[in-house]
């Protein structure tokens, strides 16, 4: 019997630690819809969320039955065909609700909607750790970064084109998550990273001229260990993100301009954009230590707070059941992380543990944007927290993502 | 299928896990910094998120008369109130209440007006809502998430038009008051009540009270959620209740006795102790249409009528103070030593007299002959003291006249006051007409005219030093007054002053000017006085009335002295004295227990058919 039970599950640990987490979502989007002014797509989410729980375990039955070698076979197909679903998203894709209002990024089949980015997620992993596998070095130069790149800015680029620049970070986490696990040098990452920073840096010449130095100085120390080309490449690179910031700033849409804005303070406008980031640090910050108590939240309650059943469910926790009750669900969240890794690190196949490795990028931007933009530590982008948002397909793409990575550690 | 590297898998796992750690320890201190470190900032923030803080109103103070009769106290009225919100929205809400509530375009304007002012704060739409009105939207409140009903104490005036002058009016703080320092902001706010003129405006800080507050719960749209009621935070405390030394029943009495188509003003004083025992000025209003803000075309029609009701005439009115004025000549002539109670003037009164290249003419063209000061004051006689005014001369006259207290305010306990206007010295004719006064002038001061300007309050005051020991305190309103105002001292010696009384005497006696107005039960003394104004100089309108009694049980020292003025009312003997002496034996009636009758005076008893010996004719009758 608990033999059975025991196969069923693939990973005892990791998968009671998700169900934990996920009956403790439902829970969460129950007080969250405990709510003044009833409104029954939040009152009654908590049903469909348990419902969506039930079909995403069989989901994870079905998807850790399936062999790793239809993983592999299947990775460049389904690659292929969540380029096709996100580039249709593009032509018949519906908006989002709430944080993610602006964006295109929804396919409507009439009974379910659901987010093709999520599917392109597992997608991409698996197609870019078959990439990544088959190689029998590790990545040693730019010239090796170049095609797991492409890779995943073809789908990020399309995420981009619909608005959705929160599932845009989660790709690019899982790029640099699996090229970290496939052992890339980490001066070699920091070099791919090092234009983003000279983007952000831009905001002051001086201080963009000083990283420049800097980055001279470490491209100098470390002539030897690159090519020519690969120093003039990330020098030209630097350059180039410092020339674009502004023309991209403003290619941004106003309401992505104004989350970067109010992130940096949140009083440039709190009426609008920093209304959310205000109320949800008040929300939390008023729980204290405590917290006011399952379904007891003010904030929350008198629907000060936005989007509580959803992007800021983890605001509820943190007015309800306060510090403590936060620091308990990071644990638990952890927890699932550190199995990730060491599911990545105890597989016996290359794909495997990318796979998973991958998977643990993904939810690890997910759970630290989410959380993080909360309290006002990320830009406010609308990212849902894995298996305690509420979102049926975001919560079955969870459970299904769980599934192949259990089932792929664990293959013989 | 190629297999993992084992030692890279290791190395690997560990740099990510501890990559987790940072991360996560980041996290948690992020929180800690929020929700523990900074809890009560935020607890602060949601608590007022979503609480909104109403005000209790206080109930003002109950105004007590001198026999502790309510003039003024509370009743209930329904306030509406619209929480704070948008614009729009709440001017939204006030355009659905007006089928319940009946606001004129106007209100609406001015509500409108008032929320652009203080967009934060709850917008008051009516204090003064029916019970129906009330009644209804308590009941369609889900109709009405955002708007608040409440009982709050209205102000109520139990005769307002009898004491409209006395009490004066409340109203809401003006935007100017608030900015203004006599308003202290820890003391005052929008929105609050005040007193704005009057005893309600003087003692407005005792009257007032302090308000309460109470908060109710709201959601983010500021619609109120739980309690209706919302919790009392803190309660209010109701305003200091205030005895005021006005009889309410003389106010009432007066204003039944004052003519409806006259302008004109009444102070009684009791002389024993300056308290004031009725303050009326005619035309009146009623102050209960001010309590839940004045309709604005009642507020056009008081402000624009030619009759001015909201001028306050017994302490703001000034008038020449023509013949009253001649007993302030003859203590001032009394105190000099220039002449004595039994000394005639050099030229008995025949119409008139010549001094300097003019002649001056006395009221009576047939003239007075010779007279005593007793006799001089019983007929009023110009020509003997236009003879006193020379005798007394033109500087010691306007210092002596001033040095009293004839250009100072009496100091009641009143927010406005006029002082008098009496030249302090010959400048005064420079200053405001250009020519360096003559002697002549003295004579014309002398008999009440010239640049001389009185208050009704202040010759009642002057009387009451006649009444006393020639002192008189301030006139007070309140009995609990703690202040000390100076008062006035006229520095005539009792044989003098006794001199001037029996002047006053004659006058009610028989063959005085005011004989028609003397009292059955009172020793009645007065003084008439016929005032010149720029009207009836040019024949356009009578003289203003004077009577300025002093009256009391007989053989007794005096309990009431009364200032009567009418403005174009014509001799002071006809219109001013009858109300003087009605008011009066009315006080003194009701003091001694004698049964009020309507017919007081002597040709009130004589009209009916009735007669009664006067008391000046018994008290010869038995020296």
């Amino acid at each position: 019997m608990f033999g059975l039970l025991q196969r069923w599950v693939v990973d005892g640990r990791f998968v009671s630690s998700l169900f934990l987490l996920s009956l403790f979502g439902v829970a969460m989007v129950y007080s969250a819809g405990a709510i003044n002014t009833p409104d029954p797509v939040v009152t009654e989410a908590w049903r469909r969320q348990a419902l969506w729980l039930a079909i995403a375990v069989v989901g994870f039955t079905v998807v850790s039955r399936i062999q790793l070698r239809w993983w592999e076979w299947s990775a460049t197909p389904a690659y292929v065909f969540a380029l096709v679903l996100l580039a249709a998203t593009l032509v018949i894709g519906t908006g989002g609700t709430g944080t993610a209002e602006g964006t295109r990024s929804w396919i409507d089949l009439g009974l379910v909607r659901f987010q093709p980015s999520e599917f392109a997620k597992i997608a991409t992993v698996l197609a870019l750790a078959r990439f990544l596998s088959t190689k029998d070095q590790p990545p040693n130069g730019l010239r090796d970064l170049l095609a797991p790149s492409f890779l995943v800015a073809v789908p990020l680029c399309l995420l981009i084109l619909q608005g959705d620049l929160g599932s845009g970070m989660a790709f690019v986490g899982l790029l640099f998550a699996m090229l970290y696990w496939a052992r890339t040098p980490l001066l070699l990452l920091l070099f791919v990273m090092s234009p983003v920073f000279g983007l952000v840096l831009t905001f002051d010449t001086l201080v963009w001229s000083a990283y420049i130095g800097v980055l001279l100085l470490v491209l100098y120390l470390y002539r030897y260990r690159l090519f020519l080309y690969e120093s003039a490449a990330v020098f030209v690179a630097n350059v180039a993100a410092g020339a674009i910031a502004a023309p991209l700033w403003h290619s941004l849409r106003p309401h992505q301009q104004n989350r970067l804005l109010v992130f940096l303070d949140p009083t440039v406008d709190p009426r609008g954009a920093g209304y959310n980031l205000m109320q949800s640090k008040v929300a939390i910050g008023s729980g204290g230590l405590t917290g006011k108590g399952f379904l007891q939240g003010t904030q929350k309650r008198f629907d000060f707070l936005p989007e509580q059943h959803t992007d800021f469910v983890f605001s509820v926790i943190g007015e309800e059941l306060g510090f403590l009750g936060v620091v308990l669900t990071l644990l638990l969240l952890a927890y699932i992380l550190y199995r990730l890794v060491r599911m990545a690190e105890g597989a016996n196949d290359a794909f495997a543990g990318l796979v998973v490795f991958g998977t643990f990028g993904v939810w690890l931007v997910h759970i630290c944007i989410n959380t993080g933009m909360t309290m006002g530590m990320f830009p406010i982008t609308g990212i849902p927290l894995p298996f305690v948002s509420y979102g049926g397909s975001f919560l079955l793409a969870c459970w299904l993502a769980a599934g192949m990575a259990a089932r792929l550690a664990h293959e013989e | 299928m190629s297999t993992q590297d084992t030692l890279a898998s290791r190395r690997r796992a560990l740099g990510a896990v501890i990559g987790l750690f940072v991360l996560f320890g980041a996290l948690a201190t992020g929180f800690f910094r929020v929700q523990v470190l900074a809890s009560s900032t935020y607890k602060l923030r949601a608590d007022e998120n979503r609480l909104r803080r109403l005000d209790v109103a206080a109930p003002r103070g109950t105004v007590y008369d001198r026999n502790g009769l309510i003039i003024a106290d509370n009743v209930p009225g329904y306030t509406v109130t619209i929480l704070p919100a948008s614009y729009d929205s709440v001017i939204a809400t006030v355009k659905e209440l007006r089928p319940y509530l009946p606001l004129s375009d106007l209100q609406v304007s001015r509500l409108e007006a008032r929320l652009r002012l203080y967009p934060r704060q709850p917008l008051v739409v009516t204090m003064d809502a029916g019970l129906e009105a009330a009644t209804a939207l308590v009941e369609r409140r889900t109709e009405f998430p955002n708007v608040y009903v409440e009982m709050r104490p209205q102000r109520r005036y139990v005769d307002g038009p009898a004491v409209a002058h006395v009490l004066g009016y409340i109203g809401e703080i003006t935007a100017e008051e608030l900015a203004d320092p006599a308003f202290p902001p820890e003391d005052y706010e929008q929105g609050m009540i005040i007193g704005r003129t009057g005893v309600e405006r003087e003692y407005d800080a005792i009257l007032q009270g302090e308000a309460g507050v109470r908060f109710v719960e709201v959601d983010a749209l500021g619609r109120i959620v739980g309690d209706f009621a919302g919790s009392t935070f803190r309660a209010s405390v109701a305003g200091g209740d205030l005895r005021l030394t006005v009889d309410f029943e003389l106010q009432q009495w007066i204003h039944s006795i004052f003519p409806d188509d006259k302008m004109g003003a009444v102070v009684a004083i009791d002389p024993a102790d300056g308290g004031v025992l009725a303050l009326y000025s005619a035309p009146t209003f009623d102050p209960n249409e001010f309590v839940s803000g004045v309709d604005p075309g009642l507020w056009e029609t008081l402000n624009t009528d030619s009759s001015k009701p909201l001028y306050n005439r017994a302490v703001l009115g000034l008038y020449a103070p023509a013949s009253t004025w001649k007993l302030a000549a003859a203590a001032i002539g009394l105190e000099l030593g220039v002449i004595s109670a039994d000394d005639h003037m050099p030229i008995p009164c025949s119409g008139g007299m010549t001094y300097g290249n003019r002649f001056w003419r006395c009221w009576r063209p047939g003239g007075h002959g010779p007279l005593d000061l007793a006799g001089a004051i019983q007929h009023s006689c110009d020509v003997w003291f236009y003879q006193l005014g020379m005798r007394i001369g033109l500087e010691r006259l306007l210092r002596q006249a001033t040095d009293v207290g004839f250009s100072r305010p009496c100091g009641i306990d009143l927010p406005e006051e006029e002082e008098g206007v009496f030249p302090a010295g010959p400048e005064f004719w420079e200053e405001r007409f250009g020519y360096t006064p003559t002697e002549g002038e003295a004579l014309s001061l002398a008999i009440g005219q010239g640049p001389n300007s009185q208050t009704p309050l202040k010759m009642a005051q002057f009387y009451t030093a006649l009444a006393r020991d020639g002192s008189a305190p301030a006139p007070s309103l309140f009995l609990g007054r703690t202040d000390e105002p100076e008062g006035w001292s006229l520095n005539v010696d009792a044989e003098d002053l006794e001199a001037l009384r029996q002047g006053l005497r004659q006058v009610t006696g028989p063959g005085g000017t005011a004989y028609m107005s003397s009292l059955e039960h009172w020793d009645l003394i007065g003084k008439t006085g016929t005032s010149q104004n720029p009207l009836s100089l040019q024949g356009l309108a009578e003289d203003h009335a004077w009577f300025t009694a002093v009256a009391g049980p007989p053989g007794r020292d005096p309990e009431v002295v009364v200032a009567v003025l009418v403005e174009h009312g014509g001799g002071g003997s006809a219109v001013a004295a009858p109300i003087a002496a009605k008011t009066a034996d009315f006080y003194l009636r009701r003091k001694y227990n004698i049964p009020v009758d309507t017919i007081q005076t002597l040709r009130e008893h004589l009209l009916v058919g009735r007669s009664f010996t006067p008391l000046s004719l018994r008290q010869s009758a038995t020296p």
